[in-house]
């Protein structure tokens, strides 16, 4: 006879850090992410994001849903699951990846963690055990949702490696991007992986839920001198949409949960080409994108730069003769950008680097609404790319 | 396709050597790999006590397509019936019988009106039948709905229903999905001509006489007279191992080898295709393509793996509904049984235990509980009234069907098959006085037996139940109807597909001519 099973009678879960997130968050800003409190901002947003740019912040990204894939199949599994070829991250890397239905529409994203030759952690957006137990047809492969086993979190920005060195991780500077390593801390280990959502230098950090509250504490008083300050969500969001990442339920719809058939996007029509590799024999969705690459794809992610300092939040995209040929589904004032950018998806043959497009932009002054149609470029990479991100060792500041 | 390419086919039942015989005549190099040590797959004959032969899964053939015998000549190759077509004389209790011969009711107790409701009835159910026997050879059409050219071979077939007439439409629509028992209902008062359709309509099935699709499996064992196969069931001369035998001489002569004892591991895969398949004592086998008549979940789970397919698609085939519930017993006979009721000249007819719809339908409940039905349903021939080769003279085989026996028995079938046979052995002593008293060997072959002997998923004799969800388009799963698998060079060609079970040929035909059309 099993225990009974009392998680319901807690449907919104505090993560480890709550003790002191709370205590932080003196704005009292929270929201729910996968069943979890989190904080918005903890005192000023613009600030946190300064922060992150200047110094360096901290983002407790523990609801960041994990799975534990090991056996024997675990490789074989995931590079049937994954469009990109898993064997070629080694054990001790971390990589992007997405994965498709059969239609070769994108289900979600997330990173695979090669934690030793057959055992793997694979962070997602969304819940997907029933998808991976589904996939997992014909595998001899263990998976299991690890999400409240491991607490994680972010340290991002430029003095991020000077305050793990300051934290005593000796050699950590020498951690390549998405290459990961273990280091005791506090009599166990904490897992140190640079890997990030922000597109600048910086670490993540997991460790036991027991020991949370202790890596918080030691990481603020080592980053004092440092910066550090706490971040929130919405800093965090400003910071990605700079890097041009996208993110599953914002810039493309999860493909398992799509009604309309037309309203997914596939690895291509997201910009993802890169993760898609043909060599490998089979994956779930490979014939669909093989007949994609043959007949075109129908949409195109595209990183615009919006003439003006108006936010082109959720505007109609226009071709040069004013036909809706798409939308915005990120946007903001860049800060580091001094530019209003946007990530949008527009219908093909539209969306080519240098192309001219046109946003409807709509925007409130004392509750008087403008209308503006505001000239946008195509660009291609990241809106906000220090090269700190990629150096090794990164600079101290 | 190179020219030195071969073309494997698994399994040497009737469907893989149709589909051998006809791509060997179009000139592929065919190499037929059966497990078995002789051909014939689940329509074999077989010696199950010393000088006893029977039929040994399949005992029946009716639905066998005319023009696959004509064109591969199997009259020449040693196919002649015993008998063509066999009435059926359905037993009750009380010792009576009614005899049903093709569309009339031609002796035994039923109410006035149910002679000639009988004949609209029938009349009714060939027209709708033939509306799906029509389909049969056939290969089904996509549900592309991108492409309106894809879709016109759909739009044909519901141009097909609106044909049948206004009144015909209406009835086939408002009928297909429904339970025979409420069909039955409505046109009949006696019940013992209610059970002997209902029995039609069941077996083979995981399905009770008050399930939904009855009808439509009705349907299909009446749909070969659309294309002009025998109107009842058929006893081939030597049971129905005749027809494949004729079928491996005609597949020969066409140029096909056939490896006898050669059971198929894996199917072998390079880059993104089928390269061949590999024995259980290793050998390889290079082909460039790969024909399957074993059923789908043997086939894409088994000897492929799901690692071969996409997630949907391997959790469609893993859905499959697959699990057997017909059993067979075979009895050697000193002398021929007398059953109740049933006139000396009606002893080699098709013989029916199925008293009442509601008796086929209750005899399913306990199968939904994976038990075994206390009081089953059988179809019983004694195929040794017509074909003296089965056995020694004077004496007789009796072949029954039985339902319902769960490959999911509770337990499992190893301590029940005895108590089972028991059983059985009682309800025939009670229809035939004495034959208890006859019986020089018996056997029981369970659902359990019959997956592992047959290497049939389920033991199931469709390959997979044959409803309105799994047939047609549909067959085996949506995407994957036209034979051709989602891996490049592997084809399925057996009762799993279109148009499913019955000892028809025609899966195995339609799936040779997309190979050969298809130029893989």
């Amino acid at each position: 006879m099993r225990a009974p099973r009392e998680h319901h009678r807690q449907v919104v879960r505090c993560t480890p850090f709550h003790s002191r997130t709370s205590r932080a968050n003196v704005l009292n800003l929270w929201h729910r992410w996968r069943d979890h409190t989190v904080a918005d901002a903890y005192f000023d947003v613009s600030l946190e994001y300064t922060a992150l740019r200047n110094s360096c912040a901290v983002f407790d990204l523990s609801p960041m849903t994990k799975h534990r894939v090991t056996g024997p199949d675990a490789l074989a599994f995931l590079n049937r699951l994954v469009t990109r070829d898993v064997a070629k991250i080694r054990p001790g890397r971390v990589g992007y990846c997405v994965w498709c239905d059969d239609r070769g529409q994108v289900i979600d994203d997330g990173t695979i963690f090669r934690l030793e030759e057959n055992v793997f952690r694979l962070c997602s957006q969304e819940r997907q055990l029933d998808w991976l137990s589904r996939s997992a047809l014909g595998f001899d492969v263990a998976i299991r949702e690890e999400t409240e086993e491991v607490a994680a979190l972010a340290l991002q920005g430029p003095t991020s490696a000077a305050v793990l060195k300051a934290l005593g991780l000796a050699g950590v500077e020498a951690l390549r991007p998405f290459a990961m390593r273990g280091f005791p801390f506090a009599g166990g280990e904490l897992l140190v992986s640079r890997t990030g959502f922000t597109g600048d230098l910086g670490y993540e950090l997991w460790i036991a839920p027991e020991r949370a509250e202790a890596l918080w504490d030691r990481l603020f008083e080592a980053g004092e001198l440092y910066g550090i300050k706490p971040m929130g969500t919405h800093a965090l969001e400003m910071s990605r949409i700079e890097a041009g990442f996208i993110q599953a339920g914002v810039d493309f719809l999860p493909a398992d949960r799509a009604v309309r058939a037309d309203r997914t996007r596939s690895p291509f029509e997201l910009g993802l080409d890169w993760l898609v590799d043909f060599n490998k024999p089979n994956f779930t969705g490979r014939r669909s994108l093989l007949e994609e690459q043959r007949r075109g794809s129908r949409y195109r992610l595209v990183r615009l730069d919006v003439e003006g300092n108006k936010p082109a939040k959720d505007a109609y995209v226009y071709d040069d003769r004013r036909n809706v040929i798409g939308a915005v589904t990120s946007s903001m004032w860049s800060p580091m950008a001094k530019a209003s950018i946007a990530l949008a998806s527009v219908a093909r043959p539209w969306g080519r680097p240098g192309d001219e497009l046109w946003a409807e932009i709509y925007y409130q002054k004392e509750l008087k609404w403008n209308r503006l149609n505001a000239r946008c470029r195509v660009v291609e990479g990241a809106f906000y790319a220090p090269e700190r991100r990629q150096a090794t060792p990164p600079p101290d500041r | 396709m190179t020219e030195a390419g071969r073309t494997v086919v698994i399994g040497a039942g009737h469907n893989g050597l149709v589909a051998a015989a006809y791509l060997a005549r179009a000139g592929r190099r065919v190499v037929v790999l059966e497990a078995a040590g002789h051909v014939g797959g689940a329509a074999v004959t077989r010696e199950f006590a010393p000088r006893f032969k029977v039929s040994s899964v399949a005992h029946l053939a009716h639905l066998l397509d005319p023009s696959i015998v004509r064109e591969l000549d199997l009259g020449r190759h040693g196919l002649v019936f015993a008998r063509e077509t066999l009435r059926t004389v359905a037993l009750d209790a009380e010792g009576e019988a009614l005899v049903l011969d093709g569309d009339r009711i031609v002796a035994g107790p039923v109410a006035a009106g149910d002679r000639a409701a009988y004949a609209a009835f029938i009349g009714r159910m060939r027209r709708f039948a033939g509306l799906l026997g029509r389909q049969h050879r056939r290969v089904p059409p996509r549900l592309a709905w991108q492409s309106w050219t894809e879709a016109l071979p759909a739009a044909a077939l519901g141009l097909a229903i609106r044909r049948l007439g206004r009144e015909d439409m209406r009835e086939f629509l408002r009928i297909v999905t429904m339970p025979i028992y409420d069909v039955l209902e409505e046109s009949f008062e006696s019940p013992l001509l209610k059970g002997a359709i209902a029995l039609d309509a069941v077996l083979g099935t995981r399905l009770g006489a008050r399930s939904g699709n009855t009808v439509f499996s009705y349907l299909h064992r009446l749909s070969g007279a659309a294309y002009g196969a025998a109107r009842g069931p058929a006893l081939p001369r030597g049971g129905v191992g005749a027809v494949t035998d004729a079928l491996a001489a005609a597949a020969r002569l066409a140029g096909a080898e056939i490896r006898l004892a050669c059971p198929v591991a894996a199917i072998v895969v390079a880059g993104d295709r089928a390269a061949g398949v590999r024995l259980e004592d290793g050998e390889f086998v290079d082909a460039d393509t790969v024909v399957s008549s074993a059923d789908p979940k043997t086939t894409l789970l088994g000897l492929l793996g799901a690692r071969h397919l996409e997630t949907e698609f391997a959790q469609r085939i893993h859905h499959l509904r697959t699990t057997g519930t017909a059993a067979k017993l075979h009895l050697a006979l000193a002398e021929l049984p007398a059953f109740r009721g049933v006139a000396a000249e009606h002893a080699g007819e098709r013989l029916v235990i199925s008293p009442s719809a509601t008796y086929a339908d209750e005899a399913f409940n306990p199968a939904k509980y994976r038990r075994y039905s206390e009081q089953p349903v059988l179809e019983i021939t004694l195929p040794t009234v017509h074909d003296a080769t089965l056995a020694p003279a004077g004496q007789h085989v009796l072949s029954a069907i039985v339902q319902y026996a769960p490959r999911d028995l509770d337990g499992g079938w190893d301590a029940a098959r005895g108590p089972f046979r028991e059983l059985l052995l009682a309800l025939l002593e009670r229809h035939a006085p004495g034959i208890r008293g006859q019986v020089l060997a018996a056997e029981l072959l369970t659902p359990a037996d019959i997956e592992r002997d047959y290497r049939i998923s389920g033991g199931h004799w469709h390959h997979a139940e044959l409803t309105i969800d799994q047939a047609l388009m549909l067959r085996p799963v949506p995407g994957a109807a036209q034979y051709a698998m989602p891996l490049a060079g592997l084809y399925l060609c057996g009762a799993g597909c279109h148009p499913g079970g019955g000892l028809i040929g025609a899966a195995g035909r339609n799936a040779a001519r997309v190979i050969v059309e298809g130029g893989a």
